[in-house]
């Protein structure tokens, strides 16, 4: 049985110039242990699509469809039912870690928050656990560092502590939005070792939210690929990458400057290109 | 490009800002940052010249110190033969008919109470004020369609628009004045993949077409390679490597360039995946060494 | 580009139709039509300066006329009524107290929407120059600025009222010596965060002068939070006014503002006469209200996300 099964999931957003569909039909499963991406571009529905299986959509947002985390219905489910699973059984992490994090309170205190109030530990016990997994995520220094403040760590080390917090109750599920994008590019590919090599130990299933095609291709098993809240291409990301379907697919991929090709012109991708191919 | 001519050198410049210290007691100490130190180049005309470098390596003080935005301490920044930190307010004004700018965020360097119009005529109007109302249209709805927007969204405001939509609105504003250089300081950065596509190939366009001088600056090497014929890195407030694009980016000789050049993500999975593992193997190895 | 020839550019900007673009004061007149209290305190408002102006018309006794009848006897004969004329009853010297309520309201609204009228012009000139400048000016300007601040006005006002006696142009000059103070301060505080902005390094880098900067770009930007600002200090002015006049030292005889007639009122309270407080404090607290929900309802449709 699938982890997470996604069926047909549709957000709507009620604004003043009416209804916005952000999410139209999408659908996907992802499996024990397994890593999926979710490529898309701003406006393709992405991050809708997984604040929604939390249920963290702001107030004029509606979802439905079905999401069934471990066989479990969990879409739309009153706060205090999904909150048993936010934290402990799906993780998130945010694009931003600088204001994620809370930057009057230590480190310490933000990680045995956690610790406290979803396993009942002592504040000793919630400490020495944190520091662990610091630890995990390559925090030199953990035990002194853990008592500093968010500002006085680098990006790059903030996104590490947002790592660690989301897996501190070492969930089956963790979803991450955009977790390099704020991140200087030789700092990124630490971030993304780091995901994978937790994703190998703890067996964590991860859901990988990006526009970065660089960094799906060396992480994710499989690929999916949105465009104005609909499925694209749903495939292995081996075989997206080596024999793209879809038109945007392609597109998308050759509207990107590489460092191993050289063209003359980026090919690029709009409504006018879709709707020429029919799939507009 | 022994035939070609340095519309731009530039000596030495370095940038200090002071800070104040953690300690400061009652009156506050003072910290100076140098966040430029020492960099010299040469921009020739109709070139483009790509700078890269991550954050705080100080390519945006750098761009800005050049033409005298922000206050350099020390060095020059000659603009055909006149050093531009010693011009006089006049002088400078003159300048900015000649070398123009196109910033990061694309929303917030149009004023929002502004039509696009009017933002787009604004460089006419001080440059050029015996210019009349009706010319000024036409110009500006000429450059609107050659930057691919409808020359019928003249009154609107900037935030009807997306976000690549007004990068072009900045570009066609850059344009106006037909400058012989502009400054592109992480101007594709913030867009979506697909229309920094777009921009960038209008960017180069219109580079060609009107035989312009660009300043590119950017994080990503691999967008900095595909429009930039020489690189410059930058790390630290110095220049660490200076070059053919093809050069820096295929064959790098210093350190931080070949690090750069290494975590740049490539769209081909086999690829990444032989990256990662090398990239483990290091580690494991530097872990060791350490114990 | 400057060789075509002005006849040939007319025809061609005539050609271009243009689409109307819809600025951010459009969603915000919106927003603020749909907010209820907003909309409704304004009609009340715009009834009730109506009623100002054109109320006079309908009055049967003048301001400062006399009525013989009813002096003496003010509390048995001088209660509102529409058979003496007198709509709104008289005050305690047998003046016509609709025909004075008028003129209190019409003083009163004057000091209030003129004192604001000087705080916006000198105080957003002042902060905006402060602010944009920065560095020393700034330091100079703002120190100048607490100083004043600092002084008790009610001390400076009792003098200037005494040795120049009592006028409009006193009370006028009084108001209008404090009321730019606070919007000078927070114009400096607004134009120091939009003067980081980028459109404004934009129009550093174009070559657009300073002032051009100050006035074509940072006020621009500045204008909602001045609006809102300056109708929250037409209450705050009137009540100024008003507090004046109720320790007497305000508009002099025979004009009137509410703050005179309250005072007045207040004080024949006791002999029954209660007309006389009734209507001037009543119109005194319309007015004050309906500018107090037209200010917050402008604070909320100029919401800082549209900035």
């Amino acid at each position: 049985m699938a982890l997470l099964e996604i069926n047909n999931l549709k957000v709507d957003f009620q604004t003043q110039d009416g209804v916005v569909h952000a999410v139209k039909d999408l659908s996907y499963t992802v499996e024990k242990g397994k890593t999926l991406a979710i490529v898309g571009e701003s406006g393709s529905g992405k991050t809708q699509g997984a604040f929604a299986i939390l249920g963290l959509l702001p107030r004029n947002g509606k979802a439905s469809g079905s999401v069934k985390f471990d066989g479990k219905e969990i879409l739309n489910l009153p706060s205090s039912q999904i909150n048993a699973y936010r934290a402990e059984r799906i993780g998130i992490i945010f694009q931003d870690p600088m204001t994620s994090l809370n930057p009057y309170l230590r480190i310490s205190r933000q990680m045995t928050e956690v610790l406290e109030h979803h396993k009942g530990m002592s504040r000793s016990e919630a400490l020495a656990e944190s520091i662990r997994f610091l630890d995990a995520v390559r925090i030199p220094d953990a035990k002194n560092r853990v008592h500093m403040y968010p500002h006085e760590f680098s990006g790059g080390m903030r996104q590490r502590v947002m790592i660690a917090m989301s897996l501190l109750c070492q969930p089956e599920l963790l979803i991450a939005d955009e977790p390099t994008t704020a991140l200087d590019v030789t700092v990124q590919a630490g971030i993304i070792d780091l995901l994978v090599d937790l994703q190998e130990d703890f067996g964590t299933s991860i859901i990988l939210i990006t526009h970065d095609l660089g960094i799906v291709a060396g992480t994710c098993e499989d690929t999916l690929v949105m465009f104005d809240g609909r499925v694209m291409e749903y495939r292995k990301t081996l075989d997206i990458f080596e024999n793209p379907q879809h038109p945007y697919t392609q597109g998308l991929l050759a509207a990107v400057p590489r460092l191993d090709k050289k063209v003359d012109r980026l090919s690029t991708v709009s409504y006018d290109f879709m709707a020429s191919k029919g799939v507009a | 490009m022994t035939d070609k001519n340095p519309i731009l050198q530039v000596r030495d410049i370095t940038v200090d800002f002071s800070i104040p210290t953690k300690t400061g007691g009652l009156f506050g100490g003072h910290q100076v940052l140098r966040a430029v130190k020492g960099v010299s180049f040469d921009l020739y005309e109709g070139e483009v010249l790509g700078i890269v470098g991550e954050s705080g390596c100080g390519k945006s003080t750098l761009s800005r110190a050049v033409i005298k935005l922000v206050q350099a301490s020390g060095g020059e920044s000659k603009w055909m033969g006149k050093d531009i930190l010693k011009m006089t307010p006049t002088e400078l004004t003159a300048l900015r008919k000649d070398v123009q700018m196109i910033f990061q965020d694309p929303l917030a360097s149009l004023n929002p109470r502004m039509t696009v119009g009017a933002i787009i005529a604004e460089p006419l109007t001080i440059h050029y004020p015996e210019v009349s109302r009706e010319e000024r249209m036409v110009r500006v709805a000429e450059l609107m369609e050659k930057v691919g927007l409808s020359s019928t969204w003249i009154n609107r405001y900037p935030h009807e628009f997306s976000g690549g939509q007004c990068q072009r609105i900045g570009i066609a504003r850059a344009l106006i004045t037909r400058p012989k250089l502009i400054i592109c300081d992480e101007a594709v950065s913030a867009l979506d993949v697909s229309v920094r596509a777009q921009v960038i190939n209008l960017l180069m366009d219109l580079q060609k077409e009107f035989g312009l001088s660009l300043m590119f600056i950017s994080h990503d090497i691999a967008v900095v390679r595909h429009i930039a014929q020489r690189i410059m890195v930058l790390y630290f407030g110095e220049v660490v490597e200076i070059g053919d694009a093809e050069q820096v980016t295929m064959a790098p000789e210093h350190d931080y360039t070949k690090r750069l050049i290494a975590s740049v993500p490539v769209p081909d999975p086999k690829v990444e995946m032989e990256r990662r593992e090398q990239r483990r193997r290091l580690r494991r190895e530097a872990a060791a060494a350490a114990v | 580009m400057l060789a075509d020839s002005r006849i040939e550019g007319t025809a061609k900007a005539q050609a271009i139709v243009p689409t109307k673009g819809r600025s951010l004061w459009t969603d915000a007149v919106r927003r603020f039509s749909h907010n209820r209290a907003a909309m409704v305190s304004l009609i009340v408002l715009l009834a009730v300066i109506a009623f100002s102006l054109i109320g006079p018309f309908f009055a049967q006794w003048s301001v400062e006329r006399i009525d013989w009848g009813v002096m003496g006897s003010v509390a048995e004969k001088g209660a509102p009524s529409i058979e003496t004329g007198h709509y709104f009853g008289v005050d305690e010297v047998g003046r016509d107290l609709y025909s004075r309520t008028l003129q209190g309201m019409q003083v009163s609204l004057m000091v209030g929407i003129i004192g604001s009228a000087i705080a916006v012009l000198v105080g957003t000139v002042y902060g905006a120059v402060a602010g944009y400048f920065g560095g020393r000016l700034d330091s100079v300007m703002m120190r100048f600025v607490d100083i004043i601040y600092s002084i008790p006005y009610m001390f400076i006002l009792i003098l200037l009222l005494i040795m120049f006696g009592r006028s409009f142009i006193m009370l006028f000059v009084g108001i209008g010596l404090i009321s730019w103070l606070g919007m000078a301060r927070v114009v400096r505080g607004q134009t120091m965060t939009i003067k980081n902005r980028e459109f404004v390094e934009a129009a550093v880098a174009i070559g657009q002068k300073p002032s051009a900067i100050i006035f074509k770009h940072i006020v621009p930007n500045l204008l909602g939070v001045v609006a809102v600002y300056a109708t929250l200090l037409i209450p705050e002015m009137i009540l100024l006014e008003s507090f004046i006049s109720f320790l007497g030292l305000g508009v002099q005889e025979p004009s009137t503002s509410l703050g005179a007639l309250i005072s007045q009122g207040a004080s024949t309270m006791q002999y029954g006469t209660i007309w006389q407080l009734g209507f001037p404090l009543f119109f005194f607290i319309v007015i004050l209200f309906t500018f107090f929900f037209i200010g917050d309802g402008l604070r909320d449709a100029l919401d800082p996300k549209d900035r």
